[in-house]
Parts: structure tokens; C-alpha cells; sequence
């Protein structure tokens, strides 16, 4: 469904929801950074910043978002970068390592497993 | 406008104390199951979303899709699972297919293991899919999906896929919670021997 918003529609529209920016300051989100609004929508709101914020009133990743709004992530990711940037959301990113060779911390995995444990 | 209708979320909101997101990954072929286990473990219905990406940007970790018109969609699951107060951990079912390969480091870096979900049937779809994680240096475990009765050992299937003795492998059926479980507890418990092993040794 996102195939077909993305291959149909006028690439302009992509463009103009992310106000042209492709790559500014967004790599910083992770797939499942959790997203927390920090103030409500007001109006003259860009309509899918106003759907963030109301969705992420509990705290919400990215991943989720990009479901929500049927919008590929990295689209989601630069939307969400234009809100950080004007303070209106609190991003928590994931702590566990990015680094392939960096393991995590036995300590931290511990806790994943007592938390599957417990399903 | 009413928020309520104009909300399509209907699944459990997270505790407000959550923060850190954590992510594994079960690959496999298509129609192996990923789906039925990403949604037999779920705490939410599973939902889908797709990243697009350049073919000029193949092999290159930041690529600007926006802008460009020769553009590629990988799809994938997922479900949630609240571990406690902080955690939540996110379960990806992700296609095997070579253009998914490219979106790795982009979306999957800090994963903290990967499920080889394998079908008897077509076990050489799984090789592809090993060869990529071992490339990624992803640490994953093999789980064979039985829809009946196994024809062959685990030790055969560790054979036929040439893994090495240290990969853990065991059976599964991905439409049960309890077994579903098991094999994302097999992999977590991989994850700790070879994180504690490696801190013993520093």
C-alpha cells in the first residue's frame, strides 16, 4: 500500500511533506526509537505532524509511526527530525550497541531474557 | 476534526516509562512463517511498513530516496513485546531476498540477534539468508518451522546447511506462543553465553 503511494503519486508530494530535505540530521533515529509528544498539535499544523503528535501522546517507535501514517521510514524518520529540531517531541533511542562487533552487555541481556521469561 | 476517528491505532498503548527499544529479527523465506511467529508471541496485531531506497544507493548506508526516481521497496513485519517498565522489544519478520540485504545496516544495525526461520521443503532458501547474517556478523540461531512430522534430523538440516557446531538449532511450531517463546528465549540465551564469554575473555 505504501508501494503504491510512493510509485503513483506525484513525487512532489513526498517531497513537499518532507519540505525537500532527504538526509538533514535524521540518522539518529532508530527503527524503534520510542517518540513521546511534548506539546499537542496546533492548527496550520502539517497534517502528518499532527498525526505524530497525537499518536505519540504514549510513547511510540518510529516503526509504529511509519505503519500508522503508511509512509516509508526514512520519510517518517525526516518528519520526525523537523519535530525534535523545533522541541515539540522527546526521542529515546535504543541503547544496545550498533557497532556488529560491540556485543551488548550480559547484564542487558539478562534482562531481555527475564523479560521473555515472563511471557 | 474527532481525534478518535481520525486515529486508525487500535492496539495497546506503551507504558508512558518505556525507552529503550530493542530488536531481533526472524528471516526467512516466504511462506515459512515469520508472520505466524512474529504474531503468535505479539502483545499488538502484527503491523507492516515498507523503506524505499535508491538503486544507485545499493551498498551505500546513507541514501537520500526522496529525490530520486529509480527507487526500491522492501516490506517488512513486526510485533511488540513489553519486556518490563523500560524495554520493549521488537520483533521483525523480514523478507530474505537479496534488495532486503542492502537496507540491513540502514535499519537493522544494533539487532541484537536474528531467527533463521527454516522450511524443511526449501532449506536451500535458507542459505542465502545465513550467508548474509554471517557476513553482517549478526548472531542468529536456526529454527526449523515443522508443519508435521520432521523427515530428517536437526543434525541433518545442520548439515545441509553447514553450520558451524556453535549455532544453536531446534524445532518450532510458529503458531504457538509457548514455542515461539522458546526460540526467542534459545536465542537470547545464545546472545548471553557469547556476550559473557567474550566479557570473561577481556
Amino acid at each position: 500500500m505504501i508501494r503504491r503511494l510512493v510509485d503513483s503519486e506525484d513525487p512532489d508530494r513526498l517531497y513537499t511533506l518532507t519540505g525537500g530535505r532527504s538526509r538533514v540530521g535524521h540518522n539518529a533515529f532508530d527503527l524503534v526509537t520510542l517518540v513521546t509528544s511534548r506539546a499537542d498539535p496546533v492548527p496550520g499544523m502539517q497534517s502528518e505532524h499532527v498525526r505524530i503528535l497525537r499518536v505519540c501522546r504514549a510513547p511510540t517507535a518510529v516503526v509504529e509511526l511509519s505503519a500508522d501514517l503508511k509512509l516509508p521510514v526514512s520519510i517518517v524518520k525526516i518528519l520526525l527530525s523537523d519535530l525534535l529540531e523545533r522541541g515539540l517531541i522527546f526521542a529515546s533511542h535504543p541503547t544496545s550497541p550498533t557497532d556488529p562487533l560491540q556485543l551488548p552487555d550480559p547484564a542487558f541481556l539478562k534482562q531481555v531474557l527475564v523479560g521473555l521469561q515472563k511471557l | 476534526m474527532d481525534s478518535r476517528s481520525s486515529e486508525p491505532v487500535a492496539r495497546p498503548p506503551l507504558q508512558t516509562t518505556a525507552k529503550d527499544g530493542v530488536k531481533i529479527v526472524i528471516v526467512g523465506g516466504f511462506g515459512v512463517g515469520k508472520t505466524t511467529m512474529v504474531r503468535s508471541v505479539s502483545e499488538i496485531r502484527p503491523l507492516s511498513t515498507e523503506e524505499v531506497m535508491t538503486e544507485a544507493g545499493v551498498g551505500i548506508d546513507d541514501t537520500g530516496a526522496v529525490e530520486e526516481k529509480n527507487t526500491t521497496t522492501v516490506a517488512f513485519d513486526f510485533g511488540r513485546i513489553s519486556l518490563d517498565a523500560q524495554m520493549v522489544l521488537y520483533l521483525f519478520g523480514a523478507p530474505g531476498q537479496e534488495r532486503f540485504w542492502f537496507l540491513w545496516d540502514r535499519l537493522f544495525a544494533g539487532t541484537l540477534g536474528a531467527v533463521v526461520l527454516v522450511d524443511t521443503r526449501r532449506v536451500s532458501d535458507s542459505w542465502y539468508a545465513i550467508d548474509r547474517l554471517e557476513h553482517h556478523r549478526m548472531p542468529f540461531i536456526v529454527a526449523r518451522n515443522n508443519f508435521g512430522e520432521p523427515e530428517h534430523s536437526l543434525d541433518d538440516l545442520r548439515e545441509a546447511l553447514s553450520l558451524s557446531p556453535d549455532v544453536p538449532i531446534i524445532d518450532c511450531d510458529a503458531r504457538h506462543r509457548s514455542s515461539s517463546k522458546d526460540v526467542l528465549i534459545t536465542l537470547v540465551r545464545h546472545l548471553y553465553d557469547q556476550a559473557s564469554a567474550r566479557k570473561e575473555a577481556s
